[in-house]
């Protein structure tokens, strides 16, 4: 169980939080111009990879707050938390 | 016998303190201080238990956690006792009942024994093999296995202790009393960091603390005196918390620990009385030291299971700690110089070593040059091939082993003992590293997995023998050392220490030993608890498994409840040998938490009964209980199901509701629905973004029903959500779905659509909710706010008013979920009880009835309204549910809008909502039934009932379905197939009451 550093409010245990999987998928502008195909990949795929990976959290037993997480998936170490809509720290 | 076995010399023992105890009935005695296997050895009582499949007699054989064979039962209250307790793990005291496990009818003459004499019959696989087929018959196996499988009685009623749990911070934790243990917690402490030191043991000191013994040397003093000294200054240090009787179940990632911490189980009945029993403890450490140390490994030889064969080093602590001869006659079996220190101690406390078996060729260690000065004779290069004696052992059989140790030669020569001291070298515990996420590699010379510092997770360190150290100066300087670096300390006391001990320079090592008889003739125990035999790892490889948690499986070797600590190096070795890998390469098995059982109890602590979980009650709760109300649990909610009368039953009671709803009025506690507050001057596009259907034009005091869908198209929570003002609206939600609802918002809010300017508020505890309806609602709201004015044209269907009712604010909404005409009062809550005694009163005169869930769901199924997460399961779109009607075809994009017309979401052959009536209209469908179009073999399912109640109102059944084609197939006859008979329904419209909507208006 790892340790997560809130944005808002800082240290917690994890289980104060929930992931929403993988960051950086923008819902289309304009999902009625896309095709079967391509809403798909908007809708399904999602990454799921071992190592580094840019996840979405919810301090949803705190502030409520949603934010950017930087996790390796191998050993949870967490390289980086940022905002939302803020960049993504460069590797 | 009793207590000639005991020696009367040692600090450990307290003979002053004589306890009385059972074991198996029979009274004993033994003193504070003895683990319940100490004093059953020093009542000369070996035999405690039967093995697993084969039912042998089976004795003590260690000292500690990894004790595989004395697992016992405590207690005598078949409601209360304690299954699979290590007897080397159990304190003794006054009272202590324990019996012996998985024999009948008793341990001396057990019934089960008799697989013994199967045993060629029943190899690895046996089980799997033999009951697979038919599998219908697997029913009738099962009962057999299981009434000869199983090793303790679980109890039979709730666990009347108590448990607690705590959450523990430190700077450093370090695991494991021992020497290395010590040392590094008291450097931690010296440093000034805030210190826990853990131990599973009653005392600390691990194995140093009787190592009473010239040959071991510390600054001139021996090494226990030297450790003892350490021990007083250590438990000096304010800094320093001290856990005795803990052990750590688990090591998880950023340094979380599980440790269960026993506070009572070695007291005596009385003295337990409203204590807590276990403590689990939640640990953050900054930083972890591990100091586990290692367990000996038994040697693996046809019959090295017997009673009296036991671990050399617990032979030694039996003699050194407890004072107990673990026999009278003990020989020695070893492959390491461990077994010459036991030689000492037995030597010292006058009980006779018979010989010393080493299979190394020779050794030329301290401890074995003063062993030779004893006169104790050794054979070096020989091994046993057979041991002899039934409940205990009586005699070994050794033979020279050959120079390449593959097979024995020469004559076999026979020895009478009472006792084996057996020795396969030492492995380190290194289950905790490795559950943290720590890799392991393997040392060549004397076969070890150690922790590979390379690959240690950070902020934790292994030291001493669970790091591979071994002998006493290695353990203490390269503790010192690393400690200094992991800690960041300065110069310390313990860097030149005078330490003075044994070096082992001979090693051999042999998995599996030879023997003059063919291996099919022998029985090698691995897995003492599971009985499994090198023989059937190697029929697992023959019959072509290869990867070793399959063998594990297979051979069920390590997968007792000991989890293997004495069997899985061996198994690998043997897997190694046999297949000509390296067991580098090979890698160990995954070790899994908790390290040793848990209690259920420690796991879940004070989180039982009406702890376990909230429990959320509306403010109108305590009316509901004076009216007798059956409750219904709706997530962590209590609602009222029906509401009985003079003994009725729920069937007649939701008639009798139904029925009063529909013809008079009725009242509804609908204050558990979730309602969120949205502000803010995007509201309405908000609200147009998230429902499928229009809100930009719904005017101030007009209420909506909307529809909310996920991104996938499928239905995900409805409900009404009213315009209380130009940028203000409150929305409901379904009971079960208001957390989510509102979580789905606000990512939408903060993550997709920042650029709104909206404001959600959970208010579903704030305002209680109560629905009245029927053809006399009118009346009853009128009596109970004469000022408001209830014409359809001032106060339309669908609309919202606020008034007062005497001085207390309130929202009326007219809205309905029955088809009724229905007001809906929405108060604050700590005026709700007040509110809803006023409707009842007024409503008397109407005979105003209470209903609950039950009725709500039959009136709403009357009318072919859904209830998502009934009547839906998140495969549905508002098209299978023939709401095609809600979905606004002129907005732009709203949440799942995209996803309605996918290939997948048009397809005509969908699962899709109908209404079912039952052709005999008394025969009420089972929901979740499933519906067939012929019974012909292979039935094709076509759906299933979702809905399905006796309706008082039509007096007849009514359902809904979800149904393949659904939509095109109204008319048509279904079956449904029950166990007992088939019931012909036919599919029609979802709306079976007042389809035109007229009672609205009534
Ligand atoms: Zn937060």
């Amino acid at each position: 169980m790892f340790i997560i550093n809130c944005p808002y409010c800082g240290e917690r245990d994890q289980t104060e939080f929930s992931c929403g999987g993988e960051a950086h998928i923008e819902r289309p502008k304009q999902p009625t111009e896309l095709s079967d195909d391509q809403w798909a990949e908007y809708l399904f795929m999602r990454k799921n990879i071992k190592g580094i990976q840019f996840e979405r959290w919810n301090h949803i037993h705190g502030c409520r707050k949603w934010f950017n997480v930087v996790r390796d998936t191998s050993n949870d170490k967490i390289h980086a938390v940022y905002k939302m809509g803020e960049r993504p720290p460069v590797k | 016998m009793s207590n000639n076995l005991r020696i009367n010399k040692n600090n450990f023992i307290d003979h002053t303190v004589r306890i009385s105890f059972k074991f198996n009935g029979k009274k004993l005695f033994g003193y504070k201080g003895d683990t319940l296997a100490s004093a059953l050895l020093a009542n000369n009582i070996h035999l405690v238990g039967r093995s697993f499949k084969y039912h042998r007699p089976r004795g003590i054989m260690t000292c500690g956690s990894e004790e595989p064979n004395a697992i016992v039962q405590v207690g005598n209250d078949p409601a209360l006792t304690d299954p699979n307790v290590r007897a080397t793990e159990i304190e003794l005291y006054e009272g202590l009942e324990a019996f012996s496990q998985n024999c009948w009818p008793s341990v001396n003459f057990d019934i089960g024994g008799i697989n013994n004499l199967l045993s060629p019959l029943l190899p690895a696989g046996f089980y799997y093999k033999t009951f697979m087929w038919p599998a219908s018959f697997w029913e009738k196996y099962e009962f057999f296995i299981r009434h000869s499988a199983g090793l303790g009685k679980s109890p039979t009623k709730p666990d009347q202790d108590l448990y607690d749990h705590q959450y523990v911070h430190c700077d450093v934790l370090v695991i494991g009393g021992g020497i290395s243990g010590i040392l590094s917690a008291k450097l931690s402490a010296e440093k000034g960091l805030n210190t826990m030191l853990i131990d599973d043991k009653n005392y600390l000191g691990g194995s140093t603390i009787y190592q009473d013994d010239d040959i071991f040397r510390i600054d001139n003093e021996t090494s226990n005196v030297w450790l003892k000294n350490q021990i007083e200054e250590l438990k000096k240090k304010p800094n320093l918390t001290i856990k005795n009787r803990t052990s750590v179940a688990a090591f998880h990632g950023y340094n979380y620990l599980l440790a269960r911490e026993n506070l009572t189980d070695h007291l005596s009945g009385n003295e337990r009385k409203e204590k807590i029993r276990q403590r689990l403890l939640k640990i953050r450490a900054k930083k972890v030291v591990i100091a586990t140390g290692a367990i000996e490994r038994p040697l693996i030889f046809s019959n090295n299971d017997r009673p009296g064969i036991i671990l050399s080093s617990s032979i030694k602590k039996y003699i050194d700690y407890y004072g107990v001869k673990t026999g009278e006659s003990i020989s020695l079996f070893t492959n390491n110089d461990s077994a010459y220190e036991t030689a000492i101690s037995l030597n010292k406390s006058g009980v006779k070593v018979k010989v010393i078996i080493d299979i190394r060729e020779n050794s030329n260690s301290i401890l074995s040059q003063k062993i030779e000065k004893t006169g104790i004779k050794i054979l070096r290069g020989y091994t046993i091939t057979n041991t002899d004696g039934y409940k205990r052992i009586n005699s070994i059989e050794v033979m020279k082993l050959s120079k390449d140790g593959g097979s024995v030669v020469g004559n076999k020569i026979t020895y009478k003992c009472d006792c084996l001291g057996i020795s396969g070298g030492w492995t380190p515990m290194v289950h905790l590293f490795t559950q943290s996420g720590g890799k392991l590699k393997f040392r060549n010379n004397d076969n070890v997995f150690i922790p590979d510092e390379n690959k240690t997770p950070s902020e934790q360190i292994s030291v001493g023998s669970s790091n591979g150290d071994f002998e006493l100066d290695d353990v203490i300087n390269n503790t010192v050392k690393n400690i200094k670096i992991f800690l960041g300390l300065d110069k310390n006391n313990y860097e030149n220490l005078d330490i003075k001990c044994s070096k082992e320079k001979q090693k051999r090592n042999i998995w599996l030993l030879p023997s003059n008889k063919p291996i099919s003739k022998t029985k090698p125990f691995l897995d003492f608890q599971n009985d499994s035999t090198a023989k059937d790892v190697k029929l697992a490889l023959r019959e072509g498994f290869k990867s070793i948690e399959h063998v594990k499986r297979y051979t069920t070797t390590g997968m007792g409840t000991d989890q293997g600590k004495l069997s899985n190096m061996h198994a690998l070795g043997i897997i190694a040998d046999t297949t000509g890998t390296n067991m580098g390469e090979l890698g160990t098995t995954t070790f899994r938490p908790p390290y040793t059982p848990l209690t259920f109890g420690a796991i879940v602590g004070r989180n039982v009964g009406e702890f376990f979980d909230h429990t959320r009650r509306t403010a109108i709760h305590d009316w509901h209980v004076e009216n007798k109300a059956e409750f219904e649990n709706v997530g962590q909610w209590k609602r009222p199901w029906y509401f009985p009368k003079n003994g009725e039953t729920m069937y007649q009671a939701v008639q009798r509701e139904s029925k009063a709803a529909r013809e008079s009025a009725g009242i509804l506690d609908a204050s558990t629905l979730g309602k969120i507050d949205i502000q803010g001057e995007d509201a309405s596009e908000f609200l147009n973004r998230v429902y499928t259907n229009a809100w930009s034009k719904l005017s101030i005091g007009k209420c909506r029903y909307g529809l909310m869908l996920n991104e996938d198209g499928m239905v995900y929570d409805d409900g009404v959500t009213t315009r209380l003002g130009e940028n203000h609206y409150i929305m409901t939600t379904t009971t079960g779905g208001a957390a989510n609802v509102l979580s789905k918002l606000e990512d939408y809010l903060q993550t997709e659509w920042p650029e709104l300017n909206v404001y959600l508020t959970t208010v579903t505890d704030q305002y209680s909710t109560m629905s009245i309806c029927g053809p006399n609602s009118k009346k009853i709201i009128k009596k109970i706010i004469p000022s408001l004015d209830l014409s359809d044209e001032s106060f339309p269907h669908m609309s919202f008013k606020n008034s007062k009712i005497d001085n207390v604010n309130c929202r009326i909404m007219r809205i309905s979920f029955t088809g009724e005409h229905s007001y809906e009062i929405n108060v604050q809550s700590n005026y709700a009880k007040d509110v809803w005694e006023r409707c009842i009163e007024a409503g008397k005169e109407f005979n105003i009835t209470p209903y609950g869930t039950e009725t709500m769901h039959l009136l709403r199924a009357e009318k072919g309204f859904i209830i998502t997460g009934q009547d839906t399961d998140g495969t549905l779109t508002p098209s299978d549910l023939q709401m095609d009607w809600i979905i606004g075809k002129k907005k732009y994009d709203f949440i799942g809008k995209r996803s309605l017309y996918r290939s997948d979401t048009i397809r005509e052959d969908r699962k899709q909502l109908v209404g079912l009536l039952t052709d005999d209209p008394k025969e009420v469908l089972e929901e979740g039934a499933q519906l067939v179009e012929s019974l012909e073999k292979p039935i094709d399912m076509l759906g299933h009932v979702t809905s399905s109640y006796f309706s008082p109102n039509l007096n007849k059944s009514i359902a809904l379905a979800i149904v393949r084609s659904g939509k095109k197939l109204k008319g048509k006859k279904l079956i449904v197939p029950m166990e007992n008979k088939n019931i012909n329904v036919t599919i029609t419209d979802t709306v079976f009451y007042d389809k035109e909507n007229k009672r609205l208006n009534a």
